[in-house]
């Protein structure tokens, strides 16, 4: 037998270096492409919003200041927040609450009819968003078909139109499918047997439903929520769409800053506050689900 | 998996929890209902119904804003499609199978995108844009306009990572004894990739090419943001309409994006149901028989 | 000499500080079913890995058929896997899977569908070549993952606990087929299993490892009757392992002060353990003749328990709890509880081990 030659580590791990550097190539055109059109714009969003507006409107990189910053603390800038952050709340509430029992619904059914209720959940789903909003939009008109039915019926009009209630109809119609679809699939991968042996051991419906379907369907709520308030807090086109010229949501109210307002400095750090507050939401949402896995 | 559906009784809440579904349907169908059956309306109004009639799909074809607008929302969703969709699945592969320095950035890095509400992304790309187009100027004295270019990066910026989301669960749920079963019979590293991986993880990179185009054609805000003059899309054209008033033309542009939409579900449909079972063989296979 | 099909010289596997394999010297005879045995976690699979290519090894060498293959791919390896949970491509059918290999090496269409048939024919699948892996059993799974790796013709033929998924009678079964299988093709077998009856039945040698470390090689009769250690001997089929003390090189003294012969090469007075088998023992009443020359333990019986084919007594005695297992045949006196008896056995069944 020959002297054995051996495979020294730093050999084995000269191979896993060669791995390494694989898949790290296979990552870099995405990595360099979201660096330049989402890291990059991001940082110019930050500098922006420590720049000066000028008195014509443009925005002048000197002057380092953190007065757009101060503006957001301003009780009427605080109020559109606060409004916006209400709203995506309520929104995503109201989704869950519906949405809940629906694939819990869906979930338990055989397979077949699950496959067809999931798709006729897809179709509005693949649906052109606007055109779904849009759809609210002549319903609830004041000659639109509920106001027609509503007047046949020997009532009002409806003056649904233009207020907050249109809004969050909207929302919660457009982000609906965003809180189904993750609940389902997380009540479908669940382990229903886990609810018998429950039942078994003498729990009620209710409280088998309260210490074991809730707490194993947590990921698919935690998922839901954050893909309905992400974009509910920002939300420009239900607004504009639906709702009114009196109540300034954050998302028409930054749109203003690039178009009409023309003040782009406080609009970058209108961008940066909300993103921050997402980044929180999520950040804590995920990691009091995570805990209590 | 679910309890089987032939045992249980129908209980109070059973009926509850079906009385609620077919509502959640019925909110979820009857805007769509009203929108498709009013665009065949004859009447200017929208809301009084006269008779049925084709009159406002003629007048759409005749339309040049909307012509023009629908060929520009589809050269940018296939470009951004067809982008997105290769780096996608890319960084799909580089996050899932491999590990190396700087891979939690990078994951981080893709996950932004997903929780960024549209507005802040079409502030951030509308400054990019503009701040870039001076510097270029300055350095090589070409100044580039705003255009289907324009669109089409910031449509990929945000969709390869909804697409890398849905390939990666895909890729998730692979089993890695058959990449490693491939190699024990003398496939090399892009032989196993091309006849094993690829084949088994292609539902999910067309499920996320999928998304990307859905997202592409229902962009409205970074849209609007990036366009320029004479490169308007669909759905902001459309939007623009909208703020101005209801009117059946906008009914008959709606109606045609639904049916160009449920096309799509269909052939997404067709292909996942022949797919689909693959990989449940998977599971099958370490099932004890 | 033949060279050695699998050899590992000084072989270890680390994963960060976790040693899963150390310091393993090993020669696989070419031609050879050998077995791999041992509790999960021994090491067993991630030696196989290593054989096989998909994990390299931090120290050591490895080579098949004399040709230094430590650092090589698993893909450049001449040697095949036959996997746990069969891996087979879900998206092919049985034919393009079991043509897998070939096709990776190019051979050409005529040998490749020549050869796919003559494996599917061997192990009995050749009606099934167009189905896919859904549509088979567990057992017909395992037989289409054999073929895919065996018509390569390589040297090796590694297999990872193949029968762990299937249920008794067809592992049986199996097992019996795959040895028949291995003498056909005259094929290097390395088979790595935690279940000793199947590394009993079917290999000509077998490597009992524990915490990475290979304990004892040997052939079946040698691992199961001249264990080399307390794991090894207690691993493998049952066992009485009773505390001793070395008196001299052929006798041990028991706890309760009786001597019984047995050979061994430790120093008078050190502790060991005495081994033998219950099977190998006999009880005799109290006024019964029993041979001169046996070892011999007076005890009184605590309990009887009846399996069918055989009777165990636990035997309550001076040097410990015993376990006596006896036939049950027409002609065997039996034995009652609290039955004054006494144990005995020949010599040469005695296995001292000194761990």
């Amino acid at each position: 037998m020959a002297l054995p030659e051996t495979a020294a580590p730093e050999l084995e791990l000269d191979s896993r270096r060669a791995e390494s550097r694989r898949g790290f190539l296979i990552g870099l055109p995405a990595w360099a492409y979201l660096t330049i059109f989402f890291a990059l714009p991001l940082v110019i969003v930050l500098v922006y919003s420590f720049a000066t507006r000028s008195s014509t409107g443009r925005t002048q990189l000197t002057g380092w200041n953190l007065d757009s910053y101060r503006r957001l603390v301003d009780p009427f800038v605080f109020e559109v927040f606060q409004r916006s952050f209400f709203l995506a709340l309520t929104t995503t509430l109201i989704c869950l609450l519906v949405s809940y029992p629906f694939a819990y619904y869906i979930a338990t059914r055989g397979a077949r009819l699950r496959n067809i209720l999931l798709v006729m959940v897809m179709i509005p789903f693949w649906s052109n968003f606007l055109v779904r909003t849009y759809a609210w939009k002549v319903l609830l008109g004041s000659d639109g078909p509920i106001s027609q039915l509503s007047q046949a019926l020997g009532g009002e009009p409806i003056r649904l139109l233009f207020t907050n209630t249109a809004v969050l109809i909207g929302l919660v119609y457009g982000f609906l499918p965003f809180m189904v679809l993750p609940l389902y699939a997380a009540l479908e991968r669940m382990d229903w047997s886990l609810v018998e042996a429950a039942r078994d051991l003498y729990a009620d419906g209710w409280t088998a439903f309260r210490k074991v379907t809730w707490p194993l369907s947590r990921p698919g709520v935690i998922a839901g929520s954050i893909l309905v308030f992400v974009p509910a807090l920002g939300a420009y086109v239900t607004p504009a769409i639906l709702g009114g010229a009196r109540t300034t949501l954050v998302g028409d109210y930054i749109v203003d800053q690039f178009l009409a307002a023309r003040n782009q400095p406080f609009g970058s750090a209108l961008s940066m506050g909300i993103m921050l507050v997402l980044l929180a939401a999520t950040v804590i949402y995920f990691r009091s689900g995570a805990k209590e896995v | 998996m679910s309890i089987s559906a032939g045992v249980r009784p129908k209980s109070p809440t059973e009926r509850m929890l079906a009385g609620n579904a077919w509502l959640v349907y019925a909110f979820f169908y009857a805007p769509i209902l009203v929108l498709i059956v009013f665009s065949f309306n004859e009447n200017n109004n929208v809301g009084i119904w006269t008779e049925p009639s084709l009159r406002w799909y003629r007048d759409v074809l005749a339309n040049d804003a909307v012509m023009s607008a629908i060929r520009v929302s589809l050269i940018v969703a296939a470009i951004s499609t067809v982008v997105s969709t290769i780096l996608g699945t890319m960084t799909a592969l580089s996050l899932e199978r491999f590990r190396y320095r700087g891979r939690r950035a990078f994951d981080g890095l893709v996950y932004l995108p997903i929780i960024i509400p549209d507005v802040t992304m079409a502030v951030m790309l509308l400054l990019f844009f503009a701040q870039s187009f001076q510097w270029l100027d300055a350095a090589l004295g070409w100044r580039p306009s705003f255009g289907i270019a324009t669109i089409s990066l910031s449509h990929i910026a945000f969709n390869i990572s909804f697409v890398a989301v849905v390939v990666r669960a895909r890729l998730g749920q692979l089993d890695a004894r058959l990449e490693e079963a491939a190699a024990d019979l003398y496939a090399t590293r892009w032989q196993a990739f091309r006849r094993v991986t690829f084949p088994l993880i292609a539902p999910g990179v067309v499920g996320g090419a999928l998304l990307a185009l859905t997202l592409s054609l229902d962009d409205v805000v970074v849209t609007s943001f990036v366009a320029g003059p004479g490169s308007t899309t669909l759905p902001v054209y459309v939007f623009g309409l909208v703020r101005r008033g209801v009117t059946p033309l906008i009914n008959a542009v709606s109606t045609l994006m639904l049916v160009a939409s449920m096309v799509l579900i269909a052939i997404s449909l067709g292909f996942q149901r022949t797919s689909r079972s693959r990989v449940a063989i998977r599971e099958q296979e370490l099932e004890p028989n | 000499m033949r060279k050695a099909a699998v050899e590992l010289a000084g072989v270890s596997k680390a994963f960060g500080d976790v040693y899963a394999v150390r310091d393993m010297d090993l020669a696989i005879a070419d031609g050879e079913f050998f077995s791999l045995l041992g509790p999960s976690g021994c090491g067993k699979t991630t030696t196989l890995r290593m054989v096989a290519g998909f994990e390299f090894p931090t120290a050591g060498a490895l080579w098949i058929h004399g040709v230094e293959m430590g650092l090589e791919p698993a893909n450049r390896r001449p040697v095949n896997t036959v996997f746990q949970s069969y891996a087979l491509f879900p998206h092919m059918n049985v034919e393009e899977n079991v043509a897998f290999g070939l096709r990776m090496k190019k051979v050409g269409a005529t040998e490749t569908a020549e050869r796919v048939k003559r494996a599917l024919d061997m192990v009995q699948l050749g009606h099934r070549a167009d189905a896919s892996p859904t549509q088979l059993s567990g057992g017909q799974q395992q037989r289409v993952a054999l073929a895919r790796a065996l018509v390569n013709e390589p040297e090796v033929l590694l297999l990872d606990e193949p029968l762990g998924a299937l249920d008794l009678k067809l592992r049986q079964a199996m097992q019996v087929e795959l040895k028949v299988l291995q003498e056909r093709v005259g094929i290097t077998f390395v088979y790595v299993t935690h279940d000793q009856e199947e590394a009993l039945t079917m290999s000509d040698r077998i490597g009992v490892m524990n915490e990475g470390r290979l304990l004892q090689i040997g052939r079946p009769e040698e691992i199961y009757e001249r264990p080399a250690s307390r794991f090894v001997a207690d691993f493998i089929g049952e066992i009485n392992l009773l505390p001793a003390t070395v008196v001299d090189h052929y006798s041990v003294r028991l706890l309760g002060g009786q001597v019984v012969r047995g050979s061994t090469g430790a120093e008078p007075g050190s502790e060991v353990t005495m081994a033998v088998r219950p099977e190998r023992l006999e009880l005799f009443g109290s006024n019964e003749h029993i041979a001169d020359g046996l070892n011999q333990i007076r005890g009184t019986v605590v309990r009887r328990t009846y399996y069918g084919d055989v009777f165990y007594y636990d035997v309550d005695t001076p040097a410990g709890v015993v376990e006596v297992k006896e036939e049950n045949r027409p002609g065997v006196d039996l034995h009652e509880a609290g039955e004054s008896t006494v144990v005995a056995w020949d010599p040469s069944a005695t296995t001292v081990v000194e761990d």
